[in-house]
């Protein structure tokens, strides 16, 4: 009897695990999703970053470590011998099929950049190299003639035309075709109709943004117009002088026609005009892509290997533990747990320099004794005060570049010295005393705060430049933490924040516009001091219908030296990516977008 | 005894709805927009995001969402993921084997190290041998899984390199066996206490004092009548453990790099990508149920006085 009975308990223990299991699995459900559905800190970056301001506290990106120093095209001048070995790379599993305009993250665009090729590529600085394209040209900067090189084709043996492209575009920005990447193509002439949907009519989102269901007017853009097959012409809605150095990304690849009459499969197999191809198995989901080169191309991204595998990867840990296991040739990001170590452990195969990530804080123009002449004093003052180098070396261990200027060290055109920017070099003194001239204007009162989401490891360099300003201006300063970043940007959007903020910055593509326009122009989407001169302006509209890239990136460098007199954000550093690769491969370096040119390395 | 096999598996239907509206409704209650997600941290294209949410009826409210999606399973349509547009019969069906490889080493480590240990520990009650296990095996529960994981990889796989120090896509039988150790390490710390302690106190049970008195070997004892009964609670212990260890791998799975189950719940739910979520929990579920009814059958195989009718 008593081993019945013993059963029987034994059995409702049983029952009451099942129960358990079911619980606990219902339980995790909740917990990881909402400590995983936060704001935007860990979208790795993609060649896309963000329109909103980046929670930079992630930003991990690249620069040329090495550079190999010649001029624009590193690698036309002498390619190194090609290699047959195949690159181990990380990558992630693409969150979408791989459509060029439905990728709009770095898993899938890594992979699209290898096996499409665009009008432009970057090289490692950022530079805009023509690929696809023979020339692109326009006089007002809103106007493009596009004309192609001959000779181009998709790895089926199709050739790529100028249709190619177009057709590619106007897919993309049709709104009934849900493209991820539609609003890349918003400054084309006829976007509004083929994006069309009518207001107050579709579904209602969840967070209650009103519903709007699509009614394109339009199938096409009238913005593009096919000349013939090697030529076309972009017209758009307002001068953007820098609108060739978009076009290499990805949205902006042609497609073959095959494409078009079955999307869903090409998403699974896609045929593209680039350096690579999908070879081996396919897309082998949630584990690998094998990409072999392409015999069809004949642009300037050589491949230097016989092909790369990207092996998908959750963390950055088990990466790291390949790369050091000999099972991964190259990472392009190192661990939290291994930031301390990774120099030492790779030594000259570890890579950290600037990425395209800008990070500052900014003072509200509206803020007591920080607007007119005096504000002006004061915010100089606050940014001699900052010993920057020290921040970044002892609480980034280095992995954080001090700023020079409004941009970042991997945009073309970018100087570590433009005139006026010795208002980020630290200097007590002159702080001191420009401080002193401001409390001549006005006394100082209170205490000067900045605002940081204390979910995102900024306490630690806040408290930092806090305790500079403090000693060396010998004013009252602290952080004033929000719980998390969407509280911080609500606080902000509202223009309730009482004090400095925290702010960062990921640019969409390597233009100096990009890190200007958005942030400090009357009125600008996210220019949250609500900064405001008729100076920069002016300079902002003339260097955007410049007739080239050049002379556009002249004007913004001259716009840049009436930032550094009016300091509407106070520039801190820029984000490093941190990298690395292993002894089995060589000449590995990384691409303005923090990703690295595969197609450059070679396999020992 | 068919009877009794066919009634409880009747009883997996409730449960089959259960669990699915359950989760469902869970998935469905996330914060945030997942269509919204989608976008990263662009702003959202109103007419694109409408244009998904109508295609995947995740405009329709929730009760709608689940009854087709129950419609769906009845005819064998698991549905299609929005975030990914694949399938979620191809995420789970390429994710599964891998977890039930690497389950099935762990509950065979823990099942015949921990068995074999805790036996020797019980049948030496007091002596080094027991001391040094009940202490090690303190140790090993007391250790969380992620410092163990990260502890034998860097050790094993990176030091020494003597196994892969990730499982990788395919993940073969080889480089399973260190995400395996891991993933049992716990249990069997578990399994080696419970059988030390069944062992030691059926060696003090009447009916062993009697097959003594018998005059029956010493061996004999410990193996037919002392083992056999000591294994009730363990055998529980190490059905129930199955379920755990397929859908509680994340943690491993994440360190290793292993390409199952765990990883790929952790993602469906990050996207609040419910078809994906609900179709792997229900399996969960039925492993879980199904495990445990070959333990209820294995009771009577281990002792003849329990029958089923």
């Amino acid at each position: 009897m008593r081993r019945t009975g013993r059963a029987g308990w034994l059995k409702g223990v049983a029952l009451v695990a099942v129960a358990g299991l079911t619980l606990a699995a219902c339980g995790s459900d909740n917990n990881s999703g909402s400590t995983s559905t936060p704001p935007p800190t860990a979208t790795a970056p993609t060649s896309a970053g963000s329109t909103a301001p980046t929670d930079a506290s992630t930003g991990e990106s690249t620069a040329p470590t090495g550079d190999t120093g010649s001029e624009t095209t590193g690698e036309n001048t002498a390619p190194p011998a090609a290699s047959t070995g195949i690159v181990l790379a990380n990558g992630t599993e693409p969150q979408n099929p791989l459509i060029p305009t439905n990728t709009n993250e770095v898993g899938g665009g890594r992979i699209l950049d290898l096996i499409f090729s665009g009008l432009v590529y970057y090289d490692a600085k950022g530079a805009p190299i023509n690929e696809v394209a023979d020339s692109i040209e326009s006089t007002d900067g809103q106007n493009y003639t596009i004309k192609l090189k001959s000779g181009w084709k998709f790895s089926n043996g199709e050739d790529v035309t100028a249709s190619s492209f177009v057709d590619a575009w106007n897919y993309g920005a049709l709104a009934t075709n849900a493209q991820l990447s539609a609003s890349f193509f918003e400054p084309i002439v006829g976007y509004d109709d083929v994006s069309f949907c009518e207001e107050g009519k579709g579904p209602v989102g969840e967070d209650g943004t009103p519903g709007c269901l699509p009614a394109p007017k339009a199938q096409t853009m009238t913005g593009l117009k096919v000349v013939s097959d090697s030529e076309f012409t972009v017209a758009l809605t307002s001068p953007q002088s820098d609108f060739p150095l978009r076009l290499g990304y990805s949205a902006f690849f042609p497609l073959p026609k095959a494409a078009f009459s079955d999307m869903k499969a090409f998403g699974e197999a896609p045929i593209g005009n680039g350096p690579y191809m999908i070879g081996g198995d396919g897309w082998q989901h949630n584990a690998q892509i094998d990409l072999v080169p392409s015999p069809s191309y004949t642009g300037g991204q050589v491949p230097q290997n016989g092909g790369v595998t990207f092996t998908f990867y959750d963390g950055y840990e088990a990466a790291y533990a390949d790369l050091q296991g000999g099972n991964l040739d190259v990472i392009d990001n190192i661990p939290p747990n291994a930031l301390a170590t990774f120099q030492t452990d790779l030594g000259d195969r570890a890579v950290n320099q600037p990425a395209a990530v800008f990070q500052s804080f900014t003072i509200p123009q509206k803020l007591a004794h920080f607007s007119g002449e005096e504000g002006k004093l004061r915010r100089q003052a606050i940014s001699l005060a900052i010993n920057r180098e020290e921040v970044t070396s002892i609480i980034f261990s280095s992995t954080r570049t001090p700023a020079k200027d409004f941009t970042s060290p991997v945009i073309a055109g970018w100087s570590d010295s433009l005139p006026g920017s010795d208002v980020l070099n630290f200097d007590a003194a002159k702080a001191k005393d420009l401080w002193a001239q401001a409390d001549a204007i006005s006394p100082w009162d209170g205490k000067f705060t900045i605002g940081y989401n204390s979910d995102g490891g900024h306490k630690e360099w806040v408290d930092a430049v806090c305790n500079q300003i403090k000693n060396n201006l010998g004013i009252d300063a602290e952080g004033n933490p929000y719980a998390s970043f969407a509280e911080l940007r609500a606080d902000v959007t509202d223009r309730k924040i009482k004090g400095g903020f925290r702010t960062g910055w990921q640019a969409d593509y390597p233009g100096m516009y990009n890190f200007l326009f958005p942030l400090y122009s009357t009125g600008a989407g996210s220019n949250d001091g609500d900064y405001s001169s008729a100076d920069f302006d002016k300079l902002m509209k003339e260097g955007a219908s410049a007739a080239t890239v050049e002379e556009g990136t002249a004007k913004f460098s001259e716009a840049q030296q009436i930032l550094f007199k009016d300091l509407p954000a106070i520039p801190l550093w820029y984000a490093n990516v941190t990298g690395g690769s292993s002894t089995a491969v060589s000449n590995v370096e990384f691409g303005w977008n923090s990703v690295p040119l595969y197609y450059e390395i070679t396999k020992n | 005894m068919l009877w009794y096999i066919g009634r409880r598996l009747i009883q997996t239907i409730p449960v089959f709805i259960g669990a699915t509206f359950l989760i469902y409704f869970l998935v469905f209650k996330l914060p945030g927009d997942p269509v919204a997600a989608l976008f990263g941290d662009k702003p959202v294209n109103p007419a694109v995001a409408a244009q998904i949410r109508a295609e995947y009826h995740l405009d329709r409210p929730f009760i709608v969402q689940y009854l087709l999606y129950l419609k769906g399973t009845l005819h064998l349509d698991f549905g299609t993921s929005f975030a990914t547009r694949r399938p979620a019969i191809d995420s789970i069906s390429q994710a599964f084997p891998v977890t039930v490889k690497l389950g099935l080493m762990a509950l065979a480590i823990e099942a015949v190290f921990g068995i074999t240990l805790g036996v020797i520990a019980g049948l030496r009650k007091g002596g080094i041998f027991d001391s040094t296990i009940l202490i090690a095996s303190l140790v090993v529960i007391a250790v969380p899984v992620f410092v163990m994981g990260f502890i034998l990889q860097f050790l094993v796989g990176i030091k020494l390199g003597w196994l892969s120090p990730t499982a990788g896509p395919n993940a073969p039988l080889k480089n399973l066996i260190l995400p395996a150790i891991v993933l049992a390490s716990l249990s069997m710390a578990y399994v080696i206490r419970l059988t030390r302690a069944s062992v030691a106190e059926n060696l003090s049970a009447d009916f062993v004092r009697t097959a003594t008195a018998k005059g029956l070997s010493r061996r004999r004892v410990n193996v037919v009548h002392v083992l056999r009964n000591s294994m009730i609670p363990v055998v529980t212990f190490l059905g129930a453990d199955l379920g755990a260890l397929m859908g509680g791998a994340i943690v491993t799975e994440g360190i290793f790099n292993v390409q199952g189950i765990g990883r790929l719940l952790y993602n469906s739910i990050r996207a609040s990508d419910s078809v994906v979520v609900v179709g792997t929990v229900t399996l969960l579920v039925v492993v879980f149920l199904i495990s445990n009814l070959l333990v209820d059958l294995l009771y009577a195989v281990l002792d003849p006085r329990i029958r089923y009718v």
